[in-house]
């Protein structure tokens, strides 16, 4: 099966769409200040949520374009990837400046003492590096290592549901449904990570 | 901050008093004013928060006109805090009962009604007791006070609540000698708390919560049991009809629709420290020594009027502030070992 470019290009665009929404939705709230009385934990938990969400999604595309032979979809995961990126720095940044109100010694304090938010700036540090790698220039440059600073994504998709765990008061069932829909992509790319593994052992 | 004149926004769920204040035809008028202006929609259909916009960065403040309790102000408490508005009191609440967000509570406790109400007092007392709804604002005179509220979260409101002390209602059933402890119990109804019926939403908290003091905490002055904030009847969300307010420690400890008050002799269970031991402890008293083992105590933020970046992070202070009236209770004990 295989999309027309007109087609396809409906598929880009509603994917834009799609991923701008959340934002939108969320200053709407604000405006109309349905959040409560103090939107700030809303806030940065919400845009952690859609940046979880925006990695599930990515890394779904590989297997739903093999699954259903629709290799153009392949092409939408830097998208969705790069719009991951932009929710995640979302979270920090609502972190930063609403939770803590931009105190740079408490959140450096934060950052090295507090395991589940360490576990959370590492997986945003590797996210970083695929993002600044995704630029198509840089991409080119770096040519065979692209695939395997890539292969990071991994090790994201267990610190991300390890952090989103660790940070609540109670696990909450959303926390569980995200933890285990990247643990089932992450076992459905098994004989890859398999490959990642063993490669690294072999440089260690 | 702006000092325009200060416009009274009752919200609409606080009480029924403000249409008695206002007689119908005005009321009426103003409704086809605002509907002239298709601002009833709006108005009607979204909570008070609504009208305190976030991005509305001189937000002037939003206090009943109408106080429907007879609360007489008690001025030690008057310090120079500055309080939080009443739209986020009762829009930003930890309530698990009504759902872990902090939204939840103050949505799903709409049609909560307090009434009836039945509140034991019983165990090591001489003369256990039994009061009913009204008996609550009754049967001791009431009187409101300004409290610093810190929650273990590490942000923190200032909040003028009316009741009475606990000392006073112990002091009326009388403590026995034995009685070392004072275990408090949270109203286990899953029909009112659907929090208590569902456990997805109650968080995974073992309902009913329960609390505990120790008899000196229990009966220190500050100790307080209230029945309204800001001279109106306490709403579902803030824990209608009758709570615990216990402004040194953290805001777990201040439980919530307390039906049951019992005094006993060991130390009681308490839900979140059964939750979490390592995280919260039996004392919680506000400490910014002592963190929280995922962030910091040593400063919160703290919810004032205004818009969202409005806020301030203040440093906490060591028993939120009220030393001069608890820290003797905790001379003999190592408060970072009992957290």
């Amino acid at each position: 099966m295989r999309l027309s470019a007109k087609q396809f290009k409906w598929v880009k665009y509603l994917l834009h769409i799609g991923a701008v929404i959340p934002m939108l939705w969320l200053l709407a709230c604000l405006l109309l200040g349905t959040l409560g009385g103090d939107p700030v934990q809303y806030i940065i938990h919400f845009n952690g949520e859609v940046a979880v969400i925006l990695l599930i999604l990515t890394m779904l595309i590989s297997p739903i374009a093999t699954r259903f032979k629709l290799g153009q979809l392949v092409q939408l995961r830097k998208t969705l990837g790069l719009y991951c990126y932009l929710y995640a720095t979302l979270h920090i940044l609502s972190y930063f400046g609403l939770d803590l109100l931009f105190d740079t010694q408490l959140f450096i304090n934060e950052l090295l003492k507090r395991p589940y938010i360490y576990v959370g700036a590492t997986a945003y540090l590797i996210l970083s590096v695929l993002a600044i790698t995704s630029i198509n220039r840089i991409k080119r440059r770096i040519g065979r290592y692209w695939q395997k600073i890539h292969n990071w994504i991994y090790a994201v998709m267990l610190l991300v549901p390890l952090h989103y765990i660790w940070s609540e008061k109670t696990v909450s069932i959303a926390a569980i449904i995200y933890s285990l829909l990247l643990l089932m992509l992450l076992v459905e790319r098994s004989n890859k990570l398999h490959k990642f593994v063993a490669l690294r052992r072999m440089q260690l | 901050m702006n000092k325009k004149s200060k416009q009274v926004v009752i919200p609409q769920s606080w009480n029924e008093a403000d249409k008695q204040l206002t007689s119908e035809a005005v009321f009426k008028q103003r409704r086809n004013i605002l509907s002239l202006l298709g601002l009833t929609a709006v108005s009607t259909s979204l909570p008070g928060a609504v009208q305190a916009g976030i991005f509305d960065l001189f937000d002037d403040e939003k206090v009943p006109v109408v106080a429907n309790l007879n609360t007489s102000i008690n001025t030690q408490f008057n310090g120079k805090d500055v309080l939080t508005p009443l739209a986020k009191v009762t829009t930003h609440n930890n309530f698990y009962e009504f759902g872990t967000a902090k939204t939840d509570p103050s949505e799903n406790a709409k049609n909560f009604n307090g009434d009836p109400w039945t509140l034991t007092v019983s165990g090591l007392v001489d003369k256990p007791i039994t009061l009913g709804y009204d008996d609550l604002y009754k049967i001791f005179a009431l009187e409101q006070r300004n409290y610093r509220l810190r929650c273990v979260e590490a942000w923190s409101m200032v909040i003028p609540w009316d009741g009475f002390s606990l000392a006073t209602l112990l002091s009326y059933v009388g403590v026995n000698n034995k009685a070392k402890y004072v275990a408090f119990e949270t109203r286990y109804d899953p029909e009112i708390f659907p929090g208590q019926k569902n456990k997805l939403l109650g968080g995974g908290i073992h309902y009913p919560y329960v609390e505990g003091l120790t008899i000196e905490e229990a009966m220190n002055p500050l100790t307080f049991m209230a029945v309204g904030l800001y001279g109106n009847k306490l709403l579902g969300q803030n824990g209608a009809p009758i709570r615990l307010v216990v402004p040194w420690k953290y805001g777990f400890k201040s439980i919530k629709s307390i039906a049951h008050i019992r005094l006993v002799d060991k130390q009681p269970p308490t839900s979140w420290n059964q939750l979490a031991p390592h995280e919260y402890g039996f004392y919680a008293n506000v400490n910014p020594q002592v963190d929280h083992p995922r962030w910091s105590q040593a400063s919160e933020r703290r919810i004032g009027p205004g818009g969202l970046f409005s806020t301030k992070r203040i440093p906490t202070q060591m028993f939120n502030g009220y030393g001069e009236w608890v820290a003797d209770l905790y001379q003999n004990i190592d408060l970072t070992r009992n957290f």
